[in-house]
């Protein structure tokens, strides 16, 4: 066929057609053909500590889970809610010197630390957010952008919380087995959970609020409410992984505000894919991981860094998961025009 | 004057920096009739409905809904009341199946509170109830087109969705902003007993048009702006009696004319 008379077309597969309804609860095939994927992110997640060679590298799993846990929550944020988050390191930073005050000045275990960092960090960034909730794109993204540096500098310059040394002399996981399936499973359960949530009729509700606000004011709800559950949401998720953080490194500082927890999250979920929740766990995947490979390189990591970026923006930009995504369920053939 | 209006605006004012697009525009709503405000582009009309519905705050004057003072309310606190309406441009959320846009709605706190439409869900799926809207408001049941993404549906149904989402919120007022504006003859001619519906089931209707035609069929009274102040207040004979209406709206042209081509 003379190449410049056809064109591609992309036809479904027939079994992810089939497996559309609910019939595919009734054939072994289409059901393992719908569970395949799902088995296979809970299965590679859950035997990656295994596949590590050494405690080096597994403690590179743990940072990859909580890298995961802020590009979840921006992936979240900027496409079912419609609000750019650039405060990554500022939910981590609230979660890590909740998680360390707790467990330095009142003595609470990390089994409670954990949880009260996540809800009492969330809380607490909402309640710093809620005046900006009803800007936009932009100008919620700068806002955000400033609240981690703003925090750095009041600790530094008021010498709280031990000043720039940061708080010492926490307590870790008991072992690092424990360390790697807390934060795994806890990456597991937002991706599914998150993916429910986003289907359930709150979910629609976020995803109107960012389409057309207007409409969502004259059906009568009130969208700073809901602005202000989803960034309770995502914040806590940021939160969450702080506290995990400070456990791990046993130590919490100024550091915990730094911009990569900002900036990475948003590399991987250009990676992953926007808009797909798994994507930006797959993207995290590879990019933590890249970089620790590149550290060899001194400074010049960063190069490298941002040509594997910048290939990704160019060659392929609807990120890793669409194009999985695209190849299982659909085939493609030439037709002639 | 009306005993016991519905809503009742006194004295409306709106400047916009220089601009006077408002004067004190005064007028009530009787429950359950239909009240019409015409008037050229630009004469405040849509104003108006931002002004009563919260969507802007008005410079001066008050606005009020069964006796309540609702000036400068919240628009989802004025919606919540029962006070609706729909947009002049149409606003759906394009992304989504048509019967999804009433989910919306449907989740509100008044759909849940009225316990209308099956409790807005709690009595019944949301996806359920919203088909059973939108098959009131003239999409068909068994056909795709509820489930057809809101982009590819043309304006007939989209203005048809602007209405079935204050129908969701069991209203007490539907603002309607231009719902005739941009439909086909056969298209405006399906709306009007629609619209004669609603009146038969009690709820209050204010209709901005165009299309004098159609609604001088419905409408119960007639309101004339002009430059942003009240010209004329009357039934539809009257209005189309005035001079002064004449003038402001159909230019130099004779009415019957306009009537005709309109």
């Amino acid at each position: 066929m003379d190449i410049a008379q056809a064109r591609k077309e992309r036809i479904d597969r027939g079994i992810k057609v089939r497996s559309d309804g609910l019939y595919a609860l009734m054939s072994l095939k289409e059901l393992s053909y719908l569970t395949l994927p799902r088995f296979l992110l809970i299965a590679g997640m859950l035997s990656l500590p295994f596949l590590m060679p050494g405690m080096y590298w597994q403690r590179v799993i743990s940072i990859v889970c909580i890298y995961s846990l802020l590009a979840l929550s921006f992936d979240f944020l900027a496409h079912y809610v419609g609000l750019v988050c650039l405060g990554g390191a500022f939910f981590i930073g609230m979660g890590g010197y909740i998680a360390g005050i707790l467990n330095t000045y009142f003595g609470l275990p990390p089994v409670l630390t954990i949880p009260l960092a996540t809800i009492i960090g969330g809380a607490l960034s909402t309640f710093l957010l809620l005046p900006c909730l009803p800007l936009k794109g932009v100008y919620f993204a700068i806002v955000t952008l400033m609240y981690p540096l703003f925090m750095a500098r009041i600790i530094e310059a008021f010498d709280i919380f031990g000043g720039t040394d940061g708080i010492i002399g926490i307590d870790s996981f008991s072992n690092h087995w424990v360390e790697q399936y807390v934060v795994i499973g806890v990456v597991l359960g937002f991706v599914f959970g998150l993916r429910r949530l986003v289907n359930m009729d709150i979910g629609l509700i976020f995803t109107a609020i960012m389409d057309n606000d207007q409409a969502v004011k004259a059906s009568g709800i009130n969208i700073t409410l809901y602005r202000a559950l989803a960034v309770f949401i995502a914040s806590s998720m940021g939160c969450l992984g702080g506290a995990c953080i400070t456990h791990i490194y046993m130590w919490s500082g100024i550091s915990q505000f730094a911009l990569d927890f900002s900036i990475l999250p948003i590399a991987a979920t250009v990676i992953g894919g926007a808009g797909t929740l798994v994507g930006p766990v797959l993207g995290c995947l590879i990019l933590v991981p890249v970089s620790e490979l590149l550290r060899d390189f001194g400074t010049l990591r960063i190069v490298f860094y941002a040509v594997i970026l910048v290939a990704f923006i160019l060659f392929k930009s609807e990120g890793i998961m669409e194009f999985v995504q695209r190849k299982y369920e659909q085939f493609e053939r030439w037709t002639k025009i | 004057m009306i005993e016991d209006p519905i809503l009742k605006v006194v004295g409306l004012t709106k400047k916009f920096g220089g601009v006077t697009a408002l004067s004190d525009v005064s007028f009530e709503v009787g429950e359950g009739e239909i009240l019409g405000i015409i008037g050229p582009n630009g004469s405040g009309k849509t104003t108006i409905v931002n002004n009563i519905t919260g969507f802007i705050k008005p410079s001066s004057g008050m606005i009020f809904f069964k006796g309540k003072n609702i000036t400068g309310q919240k628009p989802h606190k004025i919606a919540d009341m029962g006070v609706t309406r729909t947009f002049q441009v149409m606003r759906p959320y394009y992304s989504l199946p048509a019967y999804k846009n009433l989910v919306i709605p449907l989740f509100s706190p008044r759909a849940r509170r009225t316990g209308g439409w099956r409790g807005g869900g709690r009595l019944g799926d949301r996806h359920t109830v919203s088909i059973d809207i939108l098959e009131e408001i003239g999409f068909e049941r068994d056909s795709y087109i509820p489930f057809k993404t809101t982009s590819t549906l043309p304006t007939g149904y989209l203005k048809r969705l602007e209405l079935a989402r204050c129908l969701s919120l069991k209203p007490e007022i539907i603002i309607c902003d231009e719902v005739f504006s941009g439909l086909s003859m056969s298209e405006i001619a399906s709306m009007v007993p629609l619209i004669e519906r609603l009146q038969m089931d009690g709820i209050t209707i204010v209709m901005i048009e165009h299309r004098l035609r159609e609604l001088f069929r419905v409408a119960n009274r007639i309101m004339v702006m002009n430059f942003g102040e009240k010209l004329i207040e009357g039934s539809p004979d009257e209005v189309m009696a005035d001079a002064g209406v004449k003038e402001a709206y159909f230019g130099s042209e004779e009415v019957e004319e306009v009537m005709t081509y309109a």
